[in-house]
């Protein structure tokens, strides 16, 4: 009996091709690597049982070495079911990216110092994101929606907010070097913000 | 029948936890319950593991009927023991936390219904991680651990969180595959996965194999525990997860990876020749990681650094390969989840009372909550290494050690050790200055809270609809209760030096473990340790 080849070339073309979509900044492509990084693997730990053999079904007549090796295969499938859940958790990961940020990319996040400095997109307040993903202006407003997805976000927000809760909402305050809502610029103050401002205006350059 | 034999159950409770709490979803007070309930169980049937051990040896409980070089096994010995003492400890202490910050806030996120399943998966995992005796068992508890990490790292989904997690993810998935890789060559150059039954089979491969094998677990566990050139997404990640995840994080989730490299070092690989590049990877570690940890101006993100770079005195006193240095660095690590813990935990309140987390914000915290301020003053000295506390007594033991072996590169060990310590006290007295003991109104951007006058305040709560406690009291008591811990680690210092001490003997000997887990009569190779175990 002989090492199966194809195999081994398969897994080795997984191996580059996995390595190189890990490198790529698109989340969807990172997953794609990660995916097959994954099944590569799998396939390295079933060559790792050795040469094929029988079902390892117990039976008298047959010597012991003729039988294939069944610990990698449990450990494959072990593997194979941990990678589904990551898999999943990404795929969750990608879409919620993709909601709040319409990009499908790994953002800069290599420094504290240099992100908190660059006045970087911003996922949660860039003003051109809620006019796209939002559907409450459309809907809510129903007839008029076309003139409404024109308007500025800031004007409808706030036409909303002193309508519904007066003046709570419509409370705004330098923060990020830009007027903001009082509640958003709460936010602004997390670590990890891309807004975080070190500078003594609190903007970024 | 002995006490050991109850050991599955410290995996098997807080998944039990997990289920329970997960259908008790829409019912926050018995999920509460539940889950502070079951994890005190498995705290204390931990404690009762750590006293069966206490004056040392070791047990094995073998699993689904298969015996050991086949089935699995779970190993409790005295340094698996008193790690899960410690780590439950923490994290029964976070849970109280994060209930009480639930509590304070009225339960209003959504995402907090699945924090306690996710919170107890993560607790079992590293328990099994570190009773797990048998390589892909290990594996699977990383991965137990790293999947319930990932949903609590993006909890809420916010939008710093997703970028953070993103980074988190993807790391931590290479990490596994390489793990997972290194695995498969084990098994391939071996034929078996079983750690006990590796450390003999192991010794027989030629020493090319053996390094390869060795560098490659040495490189998947460095990513999780990390250390230097593998740490950069440690401070990038955690900060932005709320303030109880990232306390149980730094707490425990880098020491498990830690935990992996001790019993790679001691069992599997033991006088290997890699301690040299271990040491200048340590001092890499301590050096790069406290440097990086002065250019903060956030606390979280500063103690992220300072996490990354204490992870370099366990990494030195693992690659001492002495009883001295060994056994300094499982006090330390001890230590280190508990100190690091509360500091993170003080954190959370700091940002409940001064409305932020960055010194640039803050100031006179010290009048405002005395208590808050002895909360972070104690653990933050105890992080410093000042004399009572416990992290003098373990940078102590370090330093004791690493002049015992005397080589030139452990003295440079030594002097990096005190200066990265120094550092430390700088950082986190830059902490103190600033935010506890100047003027609020001295701050860069004060915050409104801290500048609001005192007789605002307390009108101000009673304007608004909706108080928030800002310093909930079980969110104190359990703060209270950790630094307690911390101290009493101090105290207690002589018996669990000890311990310790024994621990890493027995690491390094071997034969205690490997006879518990394959049988009485089997024979132990000899090895000649580098560093000459005395």
């Amino acid at each position: 009996m002989s090492i199966n080849l194809t195999l081994l070339i398969v897994m080795g073309a997984l191996y580059a091709c996995g390595i190189y979509l890990v490198l790529e900044r698109s989340l969807t492509r990172v997953l794609l690597g990660l995916m097959l990084l994954a099944n590569s693997t799998n396939l390295l730990i079933l060559a790792t049982g050795g040469y094929a053999g029988l079902a390892p079904l117990y039976s008298k007549d047959i010597a012991a070495g003729d039988y294939n090796d069944p610990l990698p295969q449990a450990l494959i499938l072990t593997s194979i079911v941990i990678s589904f859940a990551v898999t999943a958790f990404m795929l969750g990961i990608i879409y919620r990216t993709w909601v709040l940020a319409r990009r499908d990319e790994i953002q800069d996040d290599v420094e504290d110092l240099r992100v908190a400095e660059t006045p970087s997109f911003d996922a949660e307040d860039d003003a051109e994101v809620p006019a796209e993903t939002s559907e409450f202006p459309l809907t809510m407003l129903g007839t008029d929606g076309h003139s409404v997805s024109n308007h500025s976000v800031s004007n409808g927000s706030f036409s909303d907010g002193g309508a519904s809760n007066d003046g709570a909402a419509g409370t705004t305050l330098l923060a990020g070097g830009r007027e903001m809502a009082a509640e958003q610029a709460a936010s602004e103050e997390k670590p990890g913000s891309t807004n975080v401002a070190p500078g003594p205006e609190g903007g970024g350059k | 029948m002995n006490l050991a034999s109850l050991a599955p159950l410290a995996v098997v409770l807080p998944i039990l936890g997990a289920a329970l709490t997960f259908m008790l979803i829409r019912h926050s007070r018995a999920q509460r319950a539940v889950s502070i309930a079951l994890l005190s169980l498995t705290l204390l049937l931990e404690c009762l593991l750590l006293a069966s051990v206490w004056d040392g040896g070791t047990f094995a409980v073998t699993l689904g009927g298969w015996l050991p070089p086949w089935g699995i096994v779970l190993v409790v010995d005295q340094f698996s023991s008193l790690m899960l003492v410690v780590s439950s400890a923490v994290s029964l202490a976070v849970l109280v936390y994060a209930t009480g910050q639930g509590m304070a806030d009225g339960d209003q996120d959504a995402p907090v219904s699945i924090f306690h399943p996710t919170y107890l998966i993560l607790v079992a995992g590293v328990s099994n991680a570190f009773l797990s005796g048998d390589l892909f068992n290990l594996y699977v508890g990383f991965e137990i651990l790293l999947t319930a990490s990932y949903v609590l790292m993006t909890l809420g989904g916010t939008g710093p969180r997703i970028r953070a997690g993103v980074t988190y993810v993807v790391v931590s998935v290479v990490s596994s595959v390489l793990f997972l890789i290194s695995i498969a060559m084990v098994y391939g150059a071996t034929g078996t996965i079983t750690m006990a039954d590796l450390a003999i089979k192991l010794g027989e491969l030629d020493q090319g194999t053996r390094t390869l094998l060795h560098v490659m677990l040495l490189v998947a566990f460095g990513i999780k525990a990390a250390v230097f050139p593998l740490s950069f997404w440690l401070p990038d990640s955690y900060p932005t997860a709320p303030a109880p995840v990232t306390a149980v994080f730094a707490g425990l989730l880098t020491k498990v990876g830690v935990y992996a490299m001790v019993r790679t070092e001691t069992l599997l690989f033991p006088g290997d020749s890699l301690n040299t590049p271990l040491m200048v990877a340590a001092l890499l570690t301590m050096v790069v990681g406290i440097l990086g940890a002065l250019a903060q101006s956030d606390i979280k993100r500063l103690l992220s650094f300072t996490l990354v770079s204490h992870i370099g005195y366990m990494v030195f006193g693992l690659a001492m390969s002495s009883v001295a240095g060994l056994g300094a660095a499982v006090f330390y690590v001890v230590h280190h989840i508990t100190i690091q813990t509360s500091l993170f935990l003080v954190t959370g309140l700091i940002e409940r009372r001064g409305g932020s987390s960055s010194v640039d914000r803050l100031g006179g915290l010290a009048k405002l909550s005395p208590l808050l301020a002895l909360l972070f003053f104690v653990p933050a000295m105890n992080l410093a290494g000042i004399p009572p506390f416990s992290g003098f007594l373990g940078k102590v033991g370090l330093m004791q050690a690493g002049v015992e072996l005397g080589t030139p590169l452990a003295y440079v060990l030594v002097i990096g050790g005190v200066l990265t310590s120094l550092l430390t006290l700088l950082a986190v007295a830059r902490v103190w200055n600033r935010a506890f003991w100047r003027r609020p109104s001295d701050a860069e951007h004060p915050d409104p809270v801290l500048l609001a006058t005192p007789a605002a305040r307390v009108t101000g709560p009673g304007a608004k609809p909706n108080t928030v406690t800002l310093l909930p009291r079980t969110m104190v008591g359990s703060t209270i209760g950790l630094v307690v811990l911390g101290i009493g680690l101090t105290v207690f210092a002589g018996p669990l030096f000890m311990v310790s001490d024994q621990a890493a003997h027995d690491m390094l000997d071997r034969s205690s473990y490997i006879q518990a887990v394959l049988g009485e009569d089997t024979e132990v190779p000899m090895v000649l340790t580098a560093g000459g175990g005395k």
